[in-house]
């Protein structure tokens, strides 16, 4: 049982404008799923154009397909609640302030699929958010949104239940995650078979981000359109943004994809940042000069992390500490990740007080290049990339070299 | 009874809870992780034996998961965010200092009385509410010279409450 009895409250936050989620009713979107089969529920997440917010940014509606056609029996939905790239917040506060929209988009796309069982899997750093998760759990199940008769329907039932993780980024993955539910360490798996065709205890599984899921809520009632009129037509819909760093208000902020990082500078108060790093430890990080770009796939992709540089800041400490966060959180599988991210490591180090000479640059880069082709998972593959644009455009931040 | 059948009793409690499945591993160890702020090695022969897990694969689970420890650590786990919207530059906020001065200790140490071990984290989700850091299941925030001040003084007092029930 938790043992943390805080409030989810007391560390909220700051939000910065009118969130979508705020006008929706979970049980509503439920009813409505009710009257309606898998196949219609597909249909309309297909229409709507919703990708995963995790990071990879795949098409949900093919997930659930895929998904939906397995003749494997139980399946299972999860929702990936392990929310590990810094700079990265907004599922805390989704799961503070929307649970009941979480779990009402599980229970969706259980019936979507043909699976009655969901798992929160929730990151021990959020360990503290248990018990309020906990009693949300029961005031659906109290209310028919969660359990044997949903929304009236006797052919729609779906529970849910949370673990945690312990400590781990690597098990945002979604592999990873799986291992670590079925008890193992958080190593990620070879990918085929994938988790939709054998995932959890070999089943069907889908796994989806907790801000995924909360818009399936939204874009039941609201209808496809309404959804795919936001952001632009490769991007439908609005994103959640955490923002942090130096700028006047940190928070989240929702905006449809297409967003100039401009306006998002301006509304957060940091007009006058040295460098915006998207993306997190593993994303781009981006120059004045650049300010134009927009927020969408295809520019600049994200998981939803902003984190703001200003003018005071050495570019090189923070690709010193962003190295370090993918030393430590390798999973030490593969040895490009492994061994690579250390080299790194110690070559920013060195590099910040020596210097850069050509070799050197030419050895880093090299090193980088074989990290994202050879390793086995996201996180050996991104990693050198903070560094790398830290690197093309911020050079100047070296101390000149001794020779 | 000896320490060993100690710890089978525990486990089977725990097993009752969380049932006798491989997937109750993760769930068995952070029981055991909480309550005793680590995970002994006893209790890891006992868990591996109540689920047929090797003791290896016990072990490799254990020493992998960052809120977990096969040794001693202290009844308040402090866990500083070193990630860089709390750390900027690398370089801690002046909180953490004084944390720090005030515990005496260094990363990775336990203090003497057995109340604290200090260590060092990557992101807990708190960005916008920096410096943080996670006790335990509890997160703090917007840490400032005298908050952190005030939180030792409350867990110290709070570890003297439940040491006299
Ligand atoms: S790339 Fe890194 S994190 Fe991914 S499997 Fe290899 S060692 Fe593990
Ligand atoms: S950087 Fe400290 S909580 Fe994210």
């Amino acid at each position: 049982m938790p043992e943390s009895k805080m409030d989810p409250k007391s560390v909220r936050g700051f939000v910065g404008n009118k969130l979508s989620f705020s006008d929706i009713s979970a049980s509503e979107a439920l009813k409505s799923a009710a009257q309606m089969d898998g196949e219609d529920i597909v249909a309309i997440v297909n229409a709507s154009g919703l990708k995963g917010r995790g990071g990879a940014g795949f098409p949900t509606a093919k997930k659930w397909e895929y998904a939906r056609g397995q003749e494997g029996h139980p399946k299972y939905i999860i929702g990936n609640a392990d929310e590990g790239e810094p700079g990265t917040f907004k599922d805390r506060l989704i799961l503070t302030d929307f649970p009941e929209l979480v779990f009402a988009g599980m229970a969706i796309a259980g019936r979507a699929v043909g699976a009655e069982f969901g798992i929160l899997y929730l990151r021990a750093e959020y360990g503290w958010l248990r018990a309020h998760l906990e009693t949300a759990i029961e005031r659906c199940r109290d209310e028919g949104m969660l359990g044997k008769v949903i929304g009236g329907a006797k052919d729609f039932s779906f529970d849910i239940s949370i673990r945690m993780g312990s400590g781990a980024y690597i098990c945002g993955e979604e592999t990873a995650l799986l291992e670590s539910l079925e008890g193992r360490r958080g190593d990620a798996r070879n990918r085929i078979p994938f988790p939709v065709q054998a995932g959890y205890l070999g089943k069907p599984t889908v796994v989806n981000n907790v801000e995924t899921l909360a818009w399936v809520p939204c874009i039941l009632l609201k209808g496809p359109s309404w959804f795919a009129s936001r952001g632009t037509r490769k991007a439908p819909g609005a994103w959640l943004f955490s923002v942090s760093g130096d700028c006047k208000r940190p928070g989240v902020y929702e905006y449809p994809f297409g967003t100039s990082l401009r306006q998002i500078l301006a509304d957060v108060g940091a007009e006058d940042a040295k460098a915006v790093q998207v993306g997190g430890a593993s994303g781009t990080c981006v120059p004045p000069a650049e300010f134009d770009r927009t927020l969408t796939p295809g520019d600049l992709a994200t998981g939803g992390s902003i984190i703001v540089f200003g003018p005071g800041q050495d570019m090189f400490a923070v690709a010193e500490n962003f190295q370090h966060f993918f030393a430590d959180e390798s999973c030490g599988q593969c040895i490009p990740c492994r061994v690579g991210n250390q080299r790194l490591l110690e070559a920013i180090a060195r590099m910040r007080k020596v210097g850069l000479d050509r070799e050197a640059e030419r050895n880093v880069r090299q090193l980088a290049q074989t990290m994202s082709v050879a390793s086995k998972c996201g996180l050996g593959q991104m990693s050198p990339r903070a560094f790398l644009s830290i690197l093309n455009t911020f050079a100047g931040d070296l101390p000149a070299k001794h020779a | 009874m000896d320490a060993q059948q100690q710890w089978r009793t525990e486990v089977e409690q725990l097993v009752r809870v969380h049932g006798r499945s491989r997937t109750a591993l993760m769930p068995i160890l952070q029981d055991i992780n909480r309550a005793h702020s680590y995970i002994p090695e006893g209790a890891m022969l006992a868990v591996s034996s109540a689920l047929s897990v090797p003791r290896t694969e016990v072990y490799g689970v254990a020493s992998f998961y960052a809120y977990f420890s096969v040794k001693p650590r202290g009844r308040y786990v402090i866990r500083v965010c070193r990630t860089i919207s709390c750390a900027k530059q690398g370089e801690y906020h002046p909180a953490i200092a004084t944390l720090i001065t005030e515990l005496g200790i260094g990363f990775g140490e336990t203090t003497p009385d057995g109340l604290f071990t200090l260590e060092q984290t990557n992101c807990c989700g708190m960005c916008d509410q920096g410096p943080s850091m996670v006790v335990n299941e509890d997160v703090h925030v917007r840490l400032s010279e005298a908050s952190v001040r005030a939180l030792l003084t409350e867990y110290r007092q709070r570890a003297g409450a439940e040491l006299k029930h």
